[in-house]
């Protein structure tokens, strides 16, 4: 099962640009066997898109990254997941510890009900950075990166909410850039928008995949096309090929993955 | 083939209509039978009560003498009680609530306290002066004092207070948690950060709903002996005193007929008093509360 897809190239890369390293993962919810025997390696600056129909595993296996998923209480896992040659499941990896490196973007914009300088703020703040000089800097620095300071940078103290649902996502990525992350996962973060918006996003991560190695689950095929290096394809809890993205869309070597992204389900 | 016979349906219909009104009509009237009584309560105390309320009202202590009788003690006496019962309960009982909500895991022993916290809201007032008698009264020795009418009180309002709470923690949306997670905030920083700010308002209404009825309860004060007839003020939280309720009570059972409007003017009192309370719970819901 777990040779019915490509290794990539693994081989040939080496160790220290692999940033996130996946080893026989499973995890249940309750009863339900929601990812099997999950194998992945995922380079850095790189942009890795997870495809597959609904239900089958694509943002659990993203959530699992930062361990988000253990917020519903019923989740087991095994195997291991190896975060720049550290086990995140290890006894004394703190998830703090964790999420500070990777930042994370959410399916539907979640801004706080703060004013947009304190959204993007919040993250610096409970890392303990109180200075008000170098706090403008990050929200200056952040918003720039989130490529939407123009657009707010003479309101930075109205309510984030009074923004519409693609600035808003852009203040979340840009509250995201703000702790300096390392990896950014990224769940779905356009579905909830507008096509403009969501051209403006798509944009954003092809500048930030310089800087960051970006995960993106999506449903969208398209976007997976436009925008990654490597794309994962998930059915059922599984990884069924996982290769560069124009193998994928061009010749995929399973014929599940080539029923989907024709279009033949999902 | 039409399953739906539309003349049918027409010919039927004045029928339907008619039992729509006549249900609006039995709702109505339910509503209007409990506003009726409470204008003819409200005629009744303001029409005896408003006589009486003079500044010396205000100024005098207990007397025998009707024209004389004041509410003074009673009315410093409640505040004294609330000075107490405020703190106590809202730290008490939004502390539970947090750890309730956030902290503690889902298991069957958490489900059980959760249950019957609310159970515990349900609990005659009387029972919570027994309560409040065996421990703070007799076993803790602190005597008929505010203290002890103070913490049997929150003890009271406790379960209300930590339902409101829960239920307004419950309401803040579970993604600006992730949010707050998803950087590296520990549960605290979140609940500090992002939970708090949204639910203050919903915690503050409930629990200024709560002190409310703490100030109208007559049971429990009766039950630990809380007296009637004090010419003094407290000075410290061991001080002896009484409250709007227990004086009132003296006063309605008086055999004088002159002491039943005395008791109404004492009425007047507590339902400024209340009006006061819950119309600040009514300006802190409108004006912090925040929508998602």
């Amino acid at each position: 099962m777990v040779q019915s897809f490509k290794k990539g190239s693994a081989s040939q890369i080496d160790a220290s640009s692999i940033v996130y390293d996946t080893q026989k993962l499973n995890l249940w919810y309750g009863n339900h066997h929601a990812l099997k025997n999950i194998d992945l390696q995922i380079k850095e600056n790189e942009v890795t898109a997870i495809i597959g129909p609904s239900g089958c595993g694509k943002s659990t296996y993203i959530k699992t990254l930062n361990r988000m998923v253990e917020l519903v209480p019923t989740v087991k896992t095994s195997g291991e997941i190896l975060y720049r040659e550290r086990n995140i499941f290890d006894a004394n990896y703190g998830v703090e510890e964790l999420r500070t490196k990777v930042g994370m973007v959410f399916q539907k914009p979640n801004p706080f009900p703060k004013s947009i300088y304190d959204n993007i703020a919040y993250g610096p703040r409970i890392h303990g950075i109180k200075s008000k000089k170098i706090l403008d800097q990050i929200v200056e620095k952040s918003l720039r990166g989130a490529a939407i300071w123009d657009e707010v940078k003479d309101r930075l103290n109205t309510n984030a909410y009074s923004l519409s649902g693609g600035q808003q996502q852009r203040i979340c990525i840009a509250r995201c850039l703000a702790i300096e992350p390392d990896v950014i996962l990224m769940d779905e973060p356009t579905s909830a928008l507008d096509p403009i918006s969501t051209l403006k996003v798509e944009e954003l991560i092809q500048e930030l995949k310089e800087d960051y190695s970006i995960i993106i689950v999506t449903h969208n095929m398209q976007q997976a096309a436009r925008i990654s290096d490597k794309t994962a394809f998930f059915l059922n809890g599984e990884v069924v090929e996982f290769d560069s993205t124009d193998v994928i869309f061009s010749t995929p070597e399973d014929k599940r993955t080539e029923d989907y992204i024709s279009g033949r389900f999902g | 083939m039409r399953y739906v016979n539309h003349e049918a349906v027409v010919k039927k219909m004045n029928k339907r209509l008619i039992v729509n009104g006549i249900f609006k009509t039995i709702f109505f009237a339910a509503t209007l039978f409990a506003l009726l009584v409470l204008a003819v309560l409200f005629y009744r105390i303001i029409s005896q009560g408003v006589g009486y309320l003079t500044p010396e009202f205000f100024q005098n202590f207990g007397s025998r003498v009707p024209e004389k009788a004041g509410i003074k003690a009673a009315l410093i006496g409640s505040i004294w009680l609330m000075c107490v019962v405020a703190p106590v309960s809202i730290i008490l009982g939004v502390g539970t609530a947090i750890y309730l909500e956030e902290y503690a895991t889902k298991n069957k022993l958490n489900d059980f306290i959760r249950m019957n916290i609310s159970n515990l809201a349900g609990v005659p007032s009387v029972v919570f002066g027994l309560l409040g008698l065996t421990i703070f009264v007799r076993a803790l020795a602190l005597g008929n004092s505010v203290l002890a009418a103070g913490f049997t009180m929150s003890l009271l309002i406790l379960p209300v207070i930590i339902v409101g709470a829960q239920e307004a923690i419950r309401a803040v949306p579970q993604d600006v948690r992730e949010a707050s997670y998803g950087m590296g905030a520990t549960k605290w920083q979140t609940i500090l950060n992002v939970v708090l700010p949204s639910a203050i308002p919903g915690i503050l209404t409930g629990a200024i709903l709560a002190l409310s009825r703490a100030v109208g309860e007559t049971a429990p004060l009766v039950v630990i002996g809380i007296p009637v007839i004090v010419h003094f003020l407290p000075e410290n939280l061991l001080s002896q005193f009484t409250a709007l309720p227990m004086q009132i009570y003296d006063w309605a059972k008086r055999p004088q007929e002159a002491f039943q409007y005395v008791a109404s003017a004492g009425i007047l009192v507590l339902m400024i008093f209340l009006l006061i309370m819950n119309s600040i719970a009514i300006f802190i819901r409108n004006k912090f509360s925040k929508r998602y």
